[in-house]
């Protein structure tokens, strides 16, 4: 199992969401965030007061998945969420030990 | 330890007596005035039956009626909004208080004795006591209302109209003072300051700019000498203020910038963002205060007729001159033509064309509202920077500046020759000119005043106020934030 972390830019989510329902992924956790990459922040200007803006609003995601859709949901999001421009987002794998589905007590792939 | 505690005690006792002396100070010929009544009433039953009283005009007493409760709107919630979006969230309502209490507490001291004391006939710079608790006005054995004065003869509206519209301004000037100190001040040096800066600032200038004995005691020349003699010490000079250029945002912007002086700046100022929480919330506050401000500029006129159309339509023309050259002028020199920047263009706007907007014509209007939107832009960026003061909400950058400039050019555009209106000679009845240089030199004797007097009485009432009670939070407070150290509640809870 993998836990496949997305950070995107905040107008993509839905077609993120999307594009993850159509090739069967079952649940996504969005969280709105801020940070910076590459694209850095920008100014903002109040009267005579001038503030630097470094960190941008993003979302992050979270998709919990079984180990063979991996490379198809990597795909998936990376065509979702890009523009082409700087700031598109970046896309953070990594293993996943233990699901537990609370409702009922299923455990490991079955809980996803 | 104890000591100190002592000494806390000893300064908040101090504080209290500051407070009723200050109150002391308007009550104390009460007493000896309680007896005048008696003799006033015989007088005016004497003048009663000489001629019956005037009966007011129900047009001018109902636009007054509008004009006071549109004032009132300029403060609350207004000038809050317009202050209240500028702040950091954790401030939001401490800022909403104070200019609600503010407009509470000036509102009760104006009944009190703050109306008697700058409008009634005293001095050049103070009033008399006639009027403590509004008394004399009301006559319960024959149900009258006393008539006050407008700017034509044998034109009237009832008393207690002017006095509520009166007490809005007194109000509004001093909540304007608290974008100045905004996000550090103590609540309770909020209001002791606000006692304080009221009686000896703004009813000696309301007083000294405003107090004159009304047109129907302009009959004759020696009659009009005597008349100009007991009125307030600006008036006498011939300073010309519509609507409070000098007694409003003069007066406030001064205090303000004494106050930012005295309190120092905000913690993290210069190092940390101070972003403000929400410009809709200031972009509403700046829009309830363009409308509020028709009852602010064209209610000076005291009577529903042409001067006050006249100051309408310069208080709506100036006021979007000023939006646009505000923003053009941002978006020339900052890159971005800013919400922020449209809504500060248009209060600007509105600051500078208030003393002028009886006194001039549609063109002087439009002129004067531009360079404002232009002039106070530089007033929160250059001269702020310049000044080095954490004046927090550019309270001196927009109605100091905004005022001085719109009192100066009063004097500059009311002349004939500019397309202004003169001024009228009482004793004659007919309209005069002014000669612009000398009527701005008049004018810049009006600013000069307003400054001094406003700064000393500021200083010395800051200084007072932070001997007593003190005047800033502690750091840990204003780190956390007024809204729940002073408050205990919390602006947004989503």
């Amino acid at each position: 199992m993998k836990l496949v972390t997305a950070i995107i830019k905040p107008f993509k989510l839905d077609d993120v969401r999307e594009a993850l329902s159509n090739i069967g992924v079952q649940g996504i956790t969005a969280t709105e965030v801020k940070g910076f990459g590459r694209q850095k922040g920008h100014t903002e200007l109040y009267r005579g007061a001038e503030y630097v803006v470094d960190f941008l609003p993003k979302v992050k995601l979270e998709v919990a998945i079984k180990e063979e859709l991996l490379d198809q949901v990597i795909e998936t999001i990376t065509n979702a969420a890009r523009t082409g421009k700087i700031g598109d987002g970046k896309i953070f794998v990594t293993s996943l030990e233990q699901v537990v589905r609370i409702r009922t007590g299923e455990t490991g792939a079955e809980a996803i | 330890m104890r000591e100190l505690q002592l000494d806390r005690g000893m300064r908040r006792l101090v504080a209290g007596l500051l407070f009723l002396c200050t109150l002391g100070f308007a009550g104390g010929t009460l007493a000896e005035e309680a007896a005048a009544p008696g003799a006033q009433a015989v007088a005016v039953a004497v003048e009663a039956v000489a001629a019956a009283a005037p009966t007011p005009q129900k047009g001018d007493t109902a636009w007054m009626i509008v004009a006071t409760v549109l004032v009132i709107m300029m403060s609350v919630p207004g000038v809050a909004l317009f202050y209240g979006g500028l702040v950091r969230s954790k401030n939001m309502l401490s800022v909403l208080m104070q200019v609600f209490s503010i407009f509470a507490l000036i509102t009760v001291l104006w009944a009190v004795y703050g109306y008697s004391l700058a409008f009634t006939q005293g001095n050049a710079f103070f009033g008399g006591f006639d009027r403590v608790l509004l008394s004399g006005i009301f006559d319960p054995v024959t149900g009258s209302v006393a008539n006050a004065a407008t700017f034509s003869k044998g034109v009237y509206i009832p008393e207690f109209i002017f006095v509520a519209f009166q007490a809005t301004f007194a109000a509004i000037t001093v909540a304007l003072i608290v974008g100045a100190f905004a996000e550090r001040m103590k609540y309770s040096a909020v209001l002791l300051f606000a006692t304080l800066w009221f009686t000896f600032a703004y009813v000696p200038m309301a007083h000294m700019v405003w107090f004159w004995p009304g047109p129907d005691a302009f009959t004759d020349a020696e009659a009009a000498a005597a008349a100009v003699a007991s009125s307030g010490w600006l008036f006498q000079k011939g300073a010309l203020d519509f609507a409070g250029g000098t007694v409003v945002h003069i007066n406030a912007g001064v205090a303000g910038l004494v106050g930012a002086y005295v309190i120092g700046r905000r913690v993290g100022y210069g190092r940390e963002a101070f972003t403000p929480h929400s410009l809709t919330m200031t972009m509403i506050g700046a829009s309830l205060l363009w409308v509020g401000w028709f009852g602010f500029n064209a209610g000076s006129a005291l009577e529903a007729g042409g001067t006050a159309a006249l100051a309408f339509i310069n208080t709506l023309n100036a006021t979007a001159a000023a939006a646009l050259t505000w923003t053009f002028a941002e978006w020339l020199v900052k890159g971005k033509p800013s919400m922020l920047g449209a809504a500060s263009g248009a209060v600007a706007g509105l600051v500078a064309i208030t003393p002028a907007c009886g006194w001039v014509g549609v063109p002087a209007g439009l002129i004067i509202g531009a360079l404002a939107g232009v002039v106070c832009f530089w007033g929160v960026t250059g001269l702020k920077r310049l000044l080095g003061a954490d004046d927090a909400l550019d309270v001196f950058g927009v109605h100091g500046v905004g005022g001085i400039l719109g009192a100066l050019l009063t004097g500059v555009f009311n002349t004939w020759s500019m397309g202004g209106t003169g001024i009228i000679d009482y004793v004659n009845n007919t309209i005069v000119d002014t000669d612009m240089a000398t009527q701005v030199g008049i004018q810049a004797q009006a600013v000069l005043t307003a400054i001094v007097w406003s700064g000393v009485v500021a200083l010395v009432a800051y200084k007072l106020v932070d001997w007593t009670i003190g005047l800033r939070v502690p750091e840990e407070e204003e780190r956390e934030g007024l809204d729940t150290t002073a408050h205990g509640e919390r602006a947004y809870t989503m």
